[in-house]
């Protein structure tokens, strides 16, 4: 085989591409710009590290099934800690957000990363809604029966019916759960591609 | 070549500063230990909210008038679900948004005929049940005006129903099989039988319960519980839970527009504020490439605040 030949093969483009757009001290950097320094950049790995307890703590509650933890006091612990991760991954995902809009955070050819972020947050909220319709309590019966009107309202409850807990228990456990991961790698990836936003050049603003 | 002019809400300056060392790793694991352990704090304080769900014997037990009322809702068709539209039925053109209703658009999917799917159909599951039969019988083979007239009879007298020794209370005349249907659909209810006749209709297995949660959605007895949940809709609706919990708060600003006019009057208030939701969230998504909105953080000068440190060396 020619290097010509193996030059063109889809494996050895991707592999060039991927270590052109992110090579290793890019992808796990050892240093940082130092204007990285505000409490504000915790949130996001906050948010990240969120993510990763909602997961693990969902994990445990889909052993037994969805309606486990209505029986067993550790099944109730484990429903717990997977409600509150998922409180502490919104807020910490809320204040990343107004802190990276109050950054322009978007600027030098990041909007792809501002953009990616907030479908992660859509798809978040989604996953969280029928997470809530899922719990097979009076909760759940109750924001069903609400939620369905508005969703009607749009032509989207003809295919996505939030009275069935099958379909919404599926849309939970994996399709949002795939969804949100895939969408934050590639936000992530995106950070580490482009880098974190410099501050604002406040003297160059007034040249102009 | 003419060199393109610095636009400051789009483009950055290529950063020529210092850099300082920064452990990724160390850092992701710290922060997942700490959230791990904040986690297992704030459950073992606060745990979380478990409301059983209620059913249809718990609520026909409860509130035997108030399911009997619902049941004739249900019959002569003014009951919420038998008036809904779409998804459900062709009853309605249901919400719109101008000229449009995009539910009858996209057309009825998920058909639920109250009277045979809430009344006729659990009351005929119902075995050894002879009386029962012949009124069902009586009922479905009769002309759709005489239904129609023995359900309206009903209906009148329906205002001063009670329940009594375990039987529905009407002074109905003219109502034919309806006074029987009812009366047993309640015995069925209380029983608990017609909790599982409405999720069977699909045989065995099922994970649908929509049918029970419509017509648990039709009576007074399932909003008074909401309301004593504070989860009604003028309570900020479904961004709540059961309890002193914060629920789903990141909902606030979409359940905000439900709590002022014109959405509190409007009927089509659910379409007005999806569409209202929409806009935002595509303005959200669209922010860095409109003007105005994309300048407000540098204008407003809050990043001088995260960035404290290094305008404080610069000056």
């Amino acid at each position: 085989m020619s290097t010509t030949e193996i030059d063109r093969q889809w494996t050895t483009r991707l592999r060039k591409r991927v270590a052109g757009k992110l090579p290793p001290e890019k992808l796990l950097p050892d240093t940082q710009p130092v204007y990285v320094s505000s409490w504000i950049y915790v949130f996001g790995v906050t948010t990240l590290a969120a993510l990763v307890v909602v997961i693990l703590t969902g994990c445990v509650l889909a052993i037994e099934g969805p309606q486990w933890w209505h029986s067993s006091n550790v099944g109730h612990f484990v429903n717990s800690t997977h409600l509150w991760s998922v409180e502490i991954f919104f807020f910490a995902m809320i204040v990343h957000l107004w802190g990276k809009y109050f950054m322009g955070a978007w600027r030098g050819g990041r909007t792809l990363t501002w953009m990616t972020g907030c479908v992660t947050f859509f798809a978040s909220i989604l996953a969280g809604f029928t997470g809530y319709v899922s719990q097979t309590n009076f909760d759940s019966q109750w924001i069903a029966t609400q939620a369905k009107d508005g969703i009607n309202a749009t032509g989207g409850g003809s295919f996505f019916n939030v009275l069935n807990l099958g379909q919404m228990l599926m849309w939970h456990i994996v399709i949002l759960p795939i969804a949100a991961i895939a969408l934050t790698v590639m936000h992530v990836l995106l950070v580490r591609i482009k880098g974190v936003v410099p501050p604002y050049e406040e003297d160059r603003e007034i040249a102009r | 070549m003419s060199k393109k002019a610095f636009r400051p809400d789009v483009d950055a300056p290529e950063w020529r500063g210092g850099y300082s060392p920064y452990d990724i790793i160390k850092e992701g694991t710290i922060a997942i230990v700490v959230v791990g352990l904040l986690t297992i704090l704030l459950s073992t304080f606060f745990g979380s909210p478990d409301e059983r769900a209620i059913t249809v014997k718990a609520w026909s037990n409860a509130d035997p008038v108030d399911f009997a009322l619902t049941a004739v809702s249900e019959l002569n068709g003014t009951s919420t679900t038998a008036g809904y539209g779409a998804p459900y039925n062709t009853a309605s053109e249901g919400v719109k948004l101008g000229p449009v209703s995009l539910g009858k658009f996209m057309g009825v999917t998920i058909p639920i005929d109250t009277v045979k799917d809430f009344i006729v159909n659990p009351l005929k599951s119902w075995p050894n049940q002879p009386t029962l039969t012949q009124a069902l019988s009586t009922f479905t083979s009769a002309s759709a005006s005489t239904q129609t007239g023995w359900v309206g009879s009903y209906t009148k007298a329906s205002s001063k129903l009670s329940f009594a020794n375990g039987h529905v209370v009407v002074n109905a005349t003219n109502a034919g099989p309806v006074t029987l249907m009812i009366d047993d659909l309640t015995q069925m209810a209380q029983s608990g039988a017609l909790d599982q006749a409405l999720v069977a209709g699909a045989g065995f297995y099922t994970t649908n319960y929509t049918k029970p949660l419509m017509f648990l959605a039709d009576s007074g007895y399932f909003a008074n519980l909401a309301d004593k949940q504070h989860l009604t809709s003028s309570q900020w609706g479904m961004m709540n839970e059961t309890g002193q919990y914060p629920g789903q708060a990141w909902l606030w600003l979409y359940t905000f527009w439900y709590q002022i006019p014109p959405f509190t009057t409007s009927s089509n208030a659910d379409i007005l504020v999806f569409a209202v939701m929409a806009i935002l969230s595509v303005g959200l998504f669209l922010l860095p490439l409109i003007p105005g909105l994309r300048a407000i953080p540098r204008k407003s000068k809050v990043y001088r605040l995260i960035w404290r440190e290094h305008y404080k060396n610069l000056s």
